[in-house]
């Protein structure tokens, strides 16, 4: 064990360079890592959240829009077309719960939502949309009552959130997939130092190495020092990585993106501390497994 | 101590073979000198009693063990029981005479307490007793192969291997190293001798085997280096 750590202490301080390009790829490919784990978990929070308040608004045709569905041009959707339409949500099974809003009400509504704003003024009430607001049992079986009710007489458009989630969840994906394959390719990057580290050490280690083997070193006693070298730049470049992290979690989400979008459900300390978790656990394999491979085939042990 | 049955070993991308068909036996406590030409087999003979290698075909037993189906894993322990010593030394050009000698202990995981006796007895034991501050590059030849000696004789091996060990030495000191690994065959260590130097094998009557293109030609009791039997 003495033999082991000074070897070690020795050996970090011979690749005083080499081992910092180790720690700043490690530091730099694991916060990456991590902080796409986070994205990857703030990305589901989201979606749980909207999606599980998704409804469907089936907007009516009215005499103002000119534009498509099924309307009769210049015309509101007649008594008998609501009815019809109503009682066609009504024996979906999949609804919760429907309710109708006048244009009165739409106005009001719009009013709300851009109060303080001009284009609070730019719609009168008779441009407002008579509509039916419906609330399905699980959110995200829409598409059967979609197509449904699509369809049907006196129906302008049928708008479910879907068509606006979608694409932002897409764009999102994307986004934390690409975080994640780039750290991985930075992690191979420091596979690949350490994997030359090693090389280079068995170089200037030879002779030492060649007389341990001929006088019965165990394999694991002449890796031993390998092996704690790379790890404990491995741990190091972890530390740093997730106290990158932590930081970032803080600054970013609970000092700033909390306060500004409150109606948003944020990523905390759990899911912190679980990327941190996968961070250290990526940083052991990642250490182990390139020193393990390349002192098998440069040291002959 | 040492058997080789039918042994064979060639090396990859020849066709020549290193040994062809070697049947030999060296019992505990022998002292053999392996002598012929270059390239007759003579440190492969060694090398494959160090396990660095597999025979191609064959079987050998060493103190005991199959070596030719000896698994990776037990090789070190294989190799503490044989000491080896080469041409060229490999000592360790920055560490002490003390430190190079007691390396080969603390690597296999001796205690402290042991290195700090049996270094000083060995280092007695090979005349090098006033030098174990030294540096490699402080002593003479004879003096660096005395210490690489200790270094393969502090475990007490029960076999040592010896692979041209005057090879870069001259005759008077060569005399010197071959009393020392007389003396330690005779505390019961089976000794194998590959060597050129045909004036020693003369000299000190020993078992000599021969080698030529991998065949042994010659295993004599008490022989000499030219002659055949």
């Amino acid at each position: 064990m003495r033999h082991a750590l000074s070897e070690t202490w020795s050996g970090l301080k011979r690749n005083v360079g080499i081992t910092l390009a180790v720690i700043m790829t490690m530091w730099v490919s694991l916060s990456l890592f991590g902080a796409g784990l986070i994205a990857a978990q703030q990305v589901d929070l989201l979606k749980d959240q909207w999606y599980d308040k998704i409804e469907i608004t089936v907007y009516l045709c009215t005499a103002k829009l000119q534009t498509a569905g099924t309307c009769d041009p210049g015309q509101d959707a007649t008594q008998e077309q609501k009815d019809q339409i109503r009682s066609a949500i009504e024996a979906n099974p999949q609804v919760q719960q429907v309710w109708y809003e006048t244009k009165p009400e739409a106005y009001e509504q719009f009013q709300q939502v851009f109060a303080g704003s001009s284009i609070k003024d730019s719609l009168s009430v008779d441009e407002m949309q008579d509509s039916f607001r419906v609330k399905l049992v699980d959110p995200k079986k829409y598409d059967a009552l979609v197509e449904q009710v699509k369809v049907m007489r006196g129906v302008q458009k049928v708008q479910d959130l879907h068509q606006i989630l979608d694409p932002v969840f897409k764009w999102l994906g994307a986004l934390q997939w690409g975080t994640i394959v780039l750290s991985v390719l930075l992690l191979l990057a420091a596979a690949f130092q350490i994997s030359t580290t090693i090389r280079m050490a068995t170089f200037t280690r030879g002779r030492e190495i060649g007389i341990m083997r001929l006088v019965g070193a165990s394999n694991f006693y002449i890796m031993g020092p390998f092996l704690l070298e790379s790890l404990i730049a491995a741990l190091i470049g972890a530390v740093l990585a997730s106290g990158t992290l932590v930081f970032g979690v803080w600054f970013v989400i609970m000092r700033n993106a909390q306060h500004t979008l409150e109606a948003f459900r944020w990523v905390g300390w759990p899911q912190t501390w679980l990327s941190v978790g996968s961070i250290f656990v990526v940083a052991i394999v990642l250490s182990i497994i390139p020193t393990v491979i390349s002192a098998r085939r440069y040291l002959r042990v | 101590m040492i058997k080789f049955e039918e042994v064979s070993r060639i090396y990859d991308g020849q066709t020549r073979a290193a040994l062809a068909n070697v049947n030999v036996e060296i019992d505990k406590g022998e002292f053999v000198f392996l002598v012929g030409g270059s390239g007759s087999g003579k440190s492969t003979m060694l090398k494959l009693v160090m396990r660095e290698f597999r025979p191609t075909t064959g079987r050998i037993y060493v103190a005991g063990r199959d070596v030719a189906t000896l698994p990776e894993r037990k090789i070190p322990a294989l190799r503490r029981e044989i000491g080896m010593v080469s041409q060229d030394f490999r000592l360790l050009p920055g560490k002490t005479v003390f430190e190079n000698v007691a390396f080969a202990l603390q690597v296999i995981g001796k205690p402290r307490s042991l290195i700090r006796k049996v270094v000083p007895d060995t280092l007695e034991l090979v005349g090098l007793g006033d030098k174990s501050d030294r540096r490699p590059d402080e002593l003479s030849g004879g003096e660096q192969q005395r210490v690489a000696i200790a270094r393969a004789f502090v475990n007490h091996p029960k076999i040592l291997l010896a692979d041209e060990p005057t090879g870069n030495l001259d005759p008077e000191t060569s005399v010197g190293i071959m009393r020392l690994l007389d003396r330690i065959n005779r505390s019961e260590t089976t000794v194998v001798m590959a060597t050129h130097d045909w004036a020693m094998v003369d000299q000190m009557r020993k078992r000599v085997i021969e080698l030529e293109n991998g065949h042994v030609v010659r295993d004599q009791e008490r022989g000499i280096y030219g002659a055949r039997a």
